[in-house]
């Protein structure tokens, strides 16, 4: 079976839970974690690449155990032209990938910190940041 | 050489080329190496700039009478409503305005993806426009029904009014409610998560003239991309000098103004649609102020510098949304613009909802027009309200 991949939001109260574990143990899933997003009482985010029969139950587990399951998108891009860089998606962003550089006050993405969580999509004014599928 | 200056002696200068024009941002750097008054005594125009979501927006339009004619009535321009209320082919068409079938906050928090604002972009960018209108047929206009397509290039007239604009100075939101709100400063995260903020600064134009001793009725100004005036005192206008208990002087608040020009002229890389999640649609307009240096004392406000200017820090979890009085305090320009900002004893990022860079690009831009002698300064017909006149805001009833 092809490894699929998933994209995982947790609540703060959530990050202290042996989550991954259970997948595990629990539906003898194989787990690869792309990138993960996890600090004590915050919220958190991961991406998952998982193999397995169980693979429809270990994502039912996941919702049961109140964790937002998503499946994984390509990545997300700026419109450069939309774009003013007026900051409003910087502080909405979890990983820092939306920054702004200073004195400037340019706002730049560095697409190697994004997790995909896609707060940015709709939180920019601009819709200026796109879903690749 | 006097600081002091008049109109005529400064468009002399601009005409012959030979105008000092630097960026408020240039301003402060002149001014921190050579002094004031010698600043002030070199220097003939300061330039501003904002670029900001307006919510209060909008355009006058004349479509011109098809055949047979049409006292237009109801009228939408891609599904969005324009006020017909005027004479029989003039329109009004509101940024904030969204098409009849949007689902609003019916599934919280809506997204508001096209509304006025992104109409009068696509009119400056010359795409089709659907336009509609129905009528009740009179004996000279007996037209009761219309769809067809226009440009901008196709009617008689396009003229943007904007009744508030470039607000001088505002909030630093900040949510102290335990859910994530959705607001007019954007998306705010629960339990002081965040904080925005929405001017800029020491670039922004009303900032930079707090006693209205040179922006007036007649102003002419870089709007849009093309050339503006100010047309009155904004809606709202209630100009202050901010104070805390102590009675320090925190810069001001409260002035706005109103803004008219040739929709035609402009260009949609200054006028933007623009969609607040959860809040709704509107357009984000690109303005820049030109200030004479007159005499010294302008010259002295016109380089306030980020660090001299403050903006309010405001619950919008539950103060802000109930009309409660009172702040969390003051917060600089230069704090906000530092990236984090201490609130109730707590680190919280901030993040600006006004872009600095573009702010920046206009004031350079009227800082090249008039340099190239495109663009020469008017003398207010009237001078606006100022924190003197001590103009104060009434509570509905």
């Amino acid at each position: 079976m092809a490894p699929k991949r998933i994209f995982l939001r947790f609540s703060a109260d959530k990050s202290e839970q042996p989550i991954i574990y259970r997948l595990v143990k629990d539906y003898d899933l194989i787990i690869n974690i792309l990138k993960a997003n996890v600090n004590p009482q915050k919220e958190g985010t991961m991406v998952l690449e998982i193999t397995g029969d169980r693979y429809s139950e270990g994502l039912d587990y996941l919702r049961r155990q109140g964790v937002g399951v998503q499946p994984l998108i390509e990545g997300i891009t700026r419109n450069e032209e939309r774009c003013t860089m007026c900051g409003a998606c910087t502080a909405i962003c979890p990983t820092g990938a939306l920054y702004i550089k200073r004195p400037e006050m340019e706002v730049y993405f560095k697409e190697d910190n994004c997790i995909v969580c896609q707060l940015c999509i709709k939180a920019c004014p601009m819709r200026a940041m796109e879903v690749q599928f | 050489m006097s600081a002091q200056k008049t109109y005529a002696e400064i468009n002399a200068k601009i005409k012959a080329g030979k105008a000092v024009v630097v960026t408020a941002e240039e301003l402060i750097a002149l001014v921190e190496e050579k002094g004031l008054s010698k600043a002030a005594r070199e220097v003939d125009v300061v330039t501003t700039g904002t670029f900001s979501p307006m919510c209060s927006s909008g355009v006058f339009l004349n479509f011109g009478h098809p055949a047979p004619r049409i006292k237009m009535h109801r009228v939408w321009l891609n599904d969005v409503p324009a006020y017909t209320g005027i004479a029989a082919v003039d329109a009004y068409l509101g940024a904030a305005e969204v098409p009849e079938n949007d689902p609003l906050n019916r599934h919280h928090p809506g997204e508001f993806r096209y509304g006025g604002g992104h109409v009068i972009q696509e009119l400056v960018e010359r795409k089709p426009i659907r336009l509609r209108a129905t009528a009740y047929g009179t004996d000279c206009y007996p037209r009761r029904e219309l769809n067809t397509t226009i440009t901008l290039d196709d009617i008689n007239e396009a003229i943007l009014f904007n009744p508030r604009n470039a607000y001088q100075n505002y909030n630093c939101a900040v949510n102290l409610s335990s859910r994530t709100i959705y607001t007019y400063l954007g998306v705010l995260k629960p339990n002081l998560g965040n904080a925005h903020y929405s001017t800029a600064g020491q670039l922004s134009p009303l900032l930079k003239d707090p006693h209205f001793q040179t922006i007036g009725l007649g102003t002419r100004i870089f709007l849009g991309g093309g050339i503006g005036y100010v047309a009155w005192h904004g809606t709202q206008h209630f100009p202050a000098i901010q104070k805390d208990e102590t009675g320090r002087e925190l810069g001001p608040a409260g002035g706005t103004l109103a803004v008219i020009g040739d929709l035609k002229q402009m260009s949609a890389r200054w006028l933007r649609g623009t969609s607040y999640l959860g809040y709704g649609a509107t357009l984000s307009v690109g303005i820049g102020v030109p200030i004479p240096v007159l005499n010294e004392s302008i010259a002295r406000w016109a380089a306030a510098k980020d660090s001299d200017l403050y903006a309010p820090v405001v619950d919008y979890g539950e103060a802000y949304p109930n009309r409660i009085p009172g702040t969390l305090g003051y917060v600089s320009y230069a704090e906000l613009k530092s990236g984090k900002i201490t609130v109730l004893g707590k680190e919280v990022p901030t993040a600006p909802v006004s872009s600095y860079p573009l702010a920046r690009e206009i004031a350079q831009i009227l800082k090249s027009w008039i340099q190239e002698g495109k663009f020469l300064l008017t003398e207010p017909v009237q001078l606006l309200p100022s924190p003197a006149d001590g103009l104060k805001p009434k509570v509905l009833g």
